[in-house]
């Protein structure tokens, strides 16, 4: 079987305020559409934001090693879509 | 209806009071004010919304002037933003309409009105032409054509059409506003009405352009605690689903920005519950028929300017708000008072009262956090010198009012509570109806919010409604009962 997509949801402080407090239905989306072959989780700090003036591009979303910045529910489904092609 | 949608808009508008935040804090606050919208928008970006980055630019301007609780409408464009930046730190006090319009941006809204699109069949039932109330329909040419002189935009023609062939086209701030106070001016650009205007914040959210601002006094607050005077925050129960921590640690985390003490709202919420709950039951013993709650700074405000009939069915019992921050300045006379905020319409409540220095909004303090680099779920958790109760607690939650007050209401009262759950034109038609009749026919506690959800359901809020609620249930399930403390108490 191949191995798990993991998705990681940033619910930082920075990546929270900047948008990701809505990308937490993901959290339920997502096993109710890929069933078990995506692993999603709300994740403390991954600590993209602190760089520089990185804030501005928060929040941050990780599929697998791929990082989304200004993440939205789209964006990540597109991302998830790509690597099970 | 949606709660709270996630919009780019609040990213933009996040952004900019972080950065400026970050510049106050630097050390040079004008220049730095200044070069916002350069920075935001460098040489070589491609725009995004608009034609060009210039435009870009100015429009994140406006939108910076708002972040300095400036009125757009009245800044003159050619006014340097540094010079802006001056008079803000000068000011003593926030400006008094608590919105502001970024004009610029409503150019592309339509007028509301009716449409027939190409869709349309020109069929032989018409019903379009035959319900029209008006007279305004007729068919040219094979097709229905609305006359704009006759029609009244009441939408008929719209739910009638078998082909829905015909659209409302609306202005989303207008179509959001329960009391017709935003319209657009002969210019075509959204106008504020503020005779009118109940500050409940729904043509914030509305506005798919973020055009709506609301006048930031986050710099007045800064400047204080930059001065080492004493500032204490007051902080409303919805804040506590709003961050990715505990109460205790949010508390932590707020004493981090520089605040002295921290209290809850829902401390002065439990004086209210129980004023009301007395009310409540000396109004029914003199035979009342109903009683609304008052402690909704948006419903209050629609009470005053359009529904003064209701007056007397408006419970005389202060809000929350009101409680805590007479009990903050008996304690520190000499300290200045922030009141945390889920919505626009509590920066009109604390200009009215003398005890409420400056509101901030959660996007605001969020936003300070981010500045900061304060990590909240990182922080230490400290306590709250004055436990408020579950039932105060949950004043956040559309019901909880209502259900608090009937907490401490004895059992044998016919206490029958009725929930507005949201302000918009259908139940301000329902709540007028009661004061004009003397009796609503539901129950007769009614509690009203403006915001659908109640404050978790705020303009200003952070979090969306789903977890904002199973964050804030959590705090209330650990906290005491009113109840318990009765029987403690006896």
């Amino acid at each position: 079987m191949d191995k798990k997509i993991s998705v990681k949801v940033c619910l930082g402080t920075t990546c929270f305020v900047m948008g990701s407090a809505n990308l937490q239905e993901l959290i339920e989306t997502v096993p109710a559409k890929y069933g078990d072959k995506v692993d999603v989780s709300g994740v403390p700090c991954l600590g993209l934001c602190s760089i520089d003036w990185e804030f501005s591009k928060a929040p941050y979303v990780k599929v697998d090693d791929e990082v989304i910045k200004e993440a939205t529910v789209e964006k990540v489904l597109k991302a998830i879509d790509e690597k099970l092609k | 209806m949606a709660i709270n949608t996630p919009r780019q808009t609040s990213h933009l508008k996040r952004e900019i009071l972080i950065r400026l935040i970050k510049a106050f804090l630097s050390d040079n606050f004008p220049e730095n004010a200044r070069l916002i919208p350069y920075q935001m928008r460098p040489k070589d970006y491609e725009a995004a919304y608009r034609c060009c980055v210039y435009k870009e630019r100015a429009i994140l301007r406006d939108r910076t002037i708002a972040g300095l609780g400036l009125s757009i409408e009245e800044t003159d464009d050619s006014t340097h933003m540094a010079e802006l930046a001056e008079h803000v730190l000068a000011r003593t006090e926030p400006e008094e309409n608590p919105l502001t319009v970024l004009q610029t941006a409503c150019k592309g809204c339509v007028p509301s009105r009716i449409y027939v699109t190409d869709l349309c069949q020109g069929c032989v039932a018409r019903p379009c032409v035959n319900t029209c109330k008006f007279g305004a329909i007729s068919v040219k040419n094979g097709k229905s054509v609305i006359d704009p002189e006759k029609c009244k935009n009441c939408g008929m023609c719209v739910q009638v059409c078998p082909y829905q062939a015909i659209a409302k086209i609306i202005v989303p701030c207008e179509n959001a506003c329960p009391v017709g106070a935003i319209a657009k001016d002969e210019n075509g650009h959204a106008r504020i009405d503020f005779d009118k205007c109940i500050s409940c914040g729904k043509c914030v959210s509305a506005c798919p352009f973020g055009a709506v601002h609301e006048k930031s006094q986050i710099i007045d607050v800064l400047k204080h605690i930059k001065a080492g005077k004493k500032v204490i925050a007051m902080v409303a129960p919805a804040i506590f689903g709003q961050l990715p921590c505990s109460p205790k640690q949010l508390k932590t985390a707020i004493q981090k920005l520089g605040f002295a003490e921290v209290y809850e709202v829902a401390q002065g919420a439990d004086v209210t519950t129980k004023t009301e709950a007395k009310e409540f039951e000396e109004r029914l013993l003199k035979g009342a028929e109903f009683m609304t709650t008052s402690c909704c700074a948006g419903y209050n405000e629609l009470v005053d300017k359009h529904i003064s009939e209701l007056k007397p069915f408006r419970s005389d019992t202060k809000t929350p708000l009101y409680y805590t921050a007479e009990i903050v300045k008996k304690e520190h006379p000499d300290a200045i008072t922030v009141f945390f905020s889920p919505c626009v319409a509590k920066r009109k409540e604390a200009m009215k009262n003398d005890n409420i220095d400056y509101v901030l909004n959660y996007e605001e303090v969020g936003a300070w956090f981010i500045a900061l680099n304060i990590k909240v779920e990182d922080c230490d958790e400290s306590s709250f010198k004055t436990e408020a109760s579950a039932e105060a607690r949950n004043y956040a939650v559309t019901g909880g009012v209502a259900n608090a007050v009937k907490t401490l209401l004895p059992e044998e009262l016919p206490v029958y509570p009725v929930v507005i759950d949201g302000l918009n034109k259908q139940s301000i038609r329902d709540l007028k109806k009661y004061a004009k009749n003397g009796v609503c026919e539901l129950g007769n506690l009614i509690e009203v919010m403006a915001c659908t959800g109640g404050c978790l359901g705020g303009n200003a809020t952070v979090n969306s409604f789903k977890p904002a609620l199973k964050q804030l249930t959590n705090y209330v399930k650990e906290s005491k009962s009113l109840k318990s403390e009765e029987i403690s108490e006896s």
